[in-house]
């Protein structure tokens, strides 16, 4: 197209472009939604290799247990800071809503059940994902900008088999783990809120609790936690390897990396959530 | 002359036979016949995006060619499997531009990596090829640089230790990629040095890429020029100054590299 405009820019009787066709228009039309599948198309075929080369010689557990410490491990203390005020407000915001009823003795079921199902995988994803996901981004993009990439492959080592595998199995592995912390620390928040704040009883709470709090709602939890961990990884890898350029780029994938990570969190949550209430109906 | 390529050849190491690459719109390198000497500095010059790195990408198997054969000791490497790949890249080092070294590894780990990798063989042995070359490469005397980061390295250090990287598993033929590019003159002096020591030494087949004319002309037993996608001119320094090709001449003097104009000025 350029071209013809310039051609045509210097020649005193503009030659005018023949009216797209039909079929042109229309490509033009699902261009953005083809680029959108290409990217979604391009994260699953990173994802699968990563999981192909898994199972292919040479094993490097130390590689993936560095991953899982910088993964697990390393986001103890964020996981435990924010599963605490999480627990903390949560269970104040309960109580705030079920005094106007007498009915505080729900807050530890309340809490417990939106702890499981929905605050505790979805705060650990995004919070792992400010995390380790905006590291993986970086270092792989600063290892790609400084040829370490390609240095990888001079000696015959396969790149996604080094770095994109062990953070993609760390991340599955560690994000139901942190998961599981996220709850236990957000319930220790809401019992110091409910029971040692506001004397709820504590009889009644934990009663209601363990009554309506099943263990399909964490179940629930953690398999979102390794739905998330897996998109959260690929898409993070995936934006460190195809940087092209110098440290600008390696911002700007970051960047992108933490908002796509982040957006694809939450958006896969729903189709899951739906999932779940055809499998473990409400009520029974 | 028909000539058969296939066959091994005393003098020549590696020759590359109408190379074609394209990558989208943008036609690279334009059938690219090139040779290579056996144990020799070869120095292939050329401008900003001729493809000079694309070639030697080629040659190390990083990338496959639309059109072309490369003859490495008469086998072709185009078109080989992953597994015959890997072997011939076993016979190539590479020294990167940005020497590459992997930040969250110490010297000694970036050193052995490429034996941990590939070979089997015990830690003692493979920690000794190692002590050994940071000696040879003038490194050992530098305080506790075994478990230095790369961070914490000079520039010319981390040649070295990039060198030394690329040496540890005795490659026969060692890359260059634009060795000199961002030193100061000092520097680059020493990493021709480096270059010229190493290839005496070890005795390897070295091919720098450069656009450096004054190391070039320091240190190459051989020149050729890459200009659009082809290799316009070729021979060795005395040859190159006696005939120069148009387009070698303008770059030589663009650059005021000494050695040439000098060498033409001369009746």
């Amino acid at each position: 197209m350029t071209e013809r405009r310039d051609a045509s820019a210097g020649q005193p009787p503009p030659e005018q472009a023949p009216p797209p066709s039909l079929g042109e228009i229309g490509l033009r039309l699902v261009a953005p939604v083809l680029v959108v599948l290409q990217l979604f198309g391009e994260h699953v075929q990173l994802l699968w290799q990563s999981f192909a080369w898994l199972f292919r010689r040479p094993f490097r557990p130390r590689l993936f247990f560095e991953q899982m410490e910088f993964v697990g491990v390393g986001s103890i203390p964020i996981i435990v800071l924010v599963g605490f005020f999480t627990g903390v407000v949560s269970a104040l915001q309960a109580y705030l809503a079920l005094t106007r009823f007498q009915q505080e003795r729900w807050v530890g079921a309340a809490v417990g059940i939106s702890l499981a199902r929905e605050l505790g995988p979805v705060f650990t994803a995004l919070m792992i994902t400010a995390r380790a996901g905006s590291a993986m981004a970086t270092e792989l993009g600063s290892m790609r900008v400084t040829e370490q990439i390609d240095a990888l492959n001079t000696f015959a080592v396969n790149p996604v088999q080094y770095l994109v595998t062990p953070r993609v199995v760390a991340s599955i592995l560690m994000m139901p783990v942190m998961t599981m912390l996220f709850n236990v620390v957000g319930l220790v928040g809401a019992y110091i809120i409910a029971i040692i704040v506001y004397n709820i009883d504590f009889g009644q709470a934990a009663e209601l609790y363990r009554f309506y709090t099943d263990p399909s709602d964490y179940l629930q939890g953690l398999i979102k936690s390794v739905v998330f961990g897996m998109a959260m990884a690929v898409t993070a890898c995936y934006q460190g390897i195809n940087v092209r350029g110098g440290a600008k780029e390696v911002g700007l994938a970051t960047t992108r990396a933490v908002v796509a990570s982040s957006v694809a969190v939450l958006v896969i949550d729903y189709p899951l959530v739906q999932i779940f209430a055809a499998i473990w109906p409400a009520g029974d | 002359m028909a000539e058969d390529l296939t066959r091994p050849d005393p003098r020549w190491h590696i020759r590359v036979r109408g190379l074609h690459k394209t990558f989208g719109p943008q036609h690279v390198l334009r059938g690219l016949d090139l040779d290579l000497e056996r144990s020799k500095i070869n120095v292939v010059i050329g401008g900003s995006g001729q493809g000079k790195s694309v070639l030697m990408k080629h040659l190390m198997a990083l990338l496959e060619p639309d059109q072309g054969h490369i003859y490495v000791d008469g086998r072709d490497i185009v078109g080989l499997n992953d597994v015959e790949i890997r072997d011939v890249r076993r016979q190539f080092g590479m020294l990167f531009q940005n020497v590459a070294l992997f930040d969250s590894m110490n010297v000694i780990e970036n050193v052995v990596f490429p034996l941990v990798e590939r070979y089997r063989m015990s830690e003692s042995e493979m920690m000794e090829r190692a002590r050994e070359l940071l000696v040879r490469l003038d490194l050992a005397g530098v305080a506790g640089i075994e478990q230095k980061f790369p961070a914490e390295l000079s520039g010319g250090q981390k040649k070295r230790v990039g060198l030394a990287r690329a040496l540890i598993n005795r490659p026969q033929i060692l890359l260059y990629d634009e060795p000199t590019t961002g030193l100061d003159p000092i520097a680059t002096k020493n990493v021709d040095d480096m270059i010229r020591r190493t290839a005496d030494d070890f005795g390897v087949t070295s091919v720098v890429i450069s656009h450096d004319m004054a190391s070039t002309f320091r240190i190459g037993d051989r020149i050729a020029m890459l200009y659009e996608g082809r290799i316009i001119t070729a021979g060795t320094p005395a040859e190159i100054q006696a005939r120069p090709h148009p387009v070698l001449r303008e770059f030589v003097e663009t650059s005021g590299a000494v050695t040439f104009t000098r060498a033409e000025a001369r009746p």
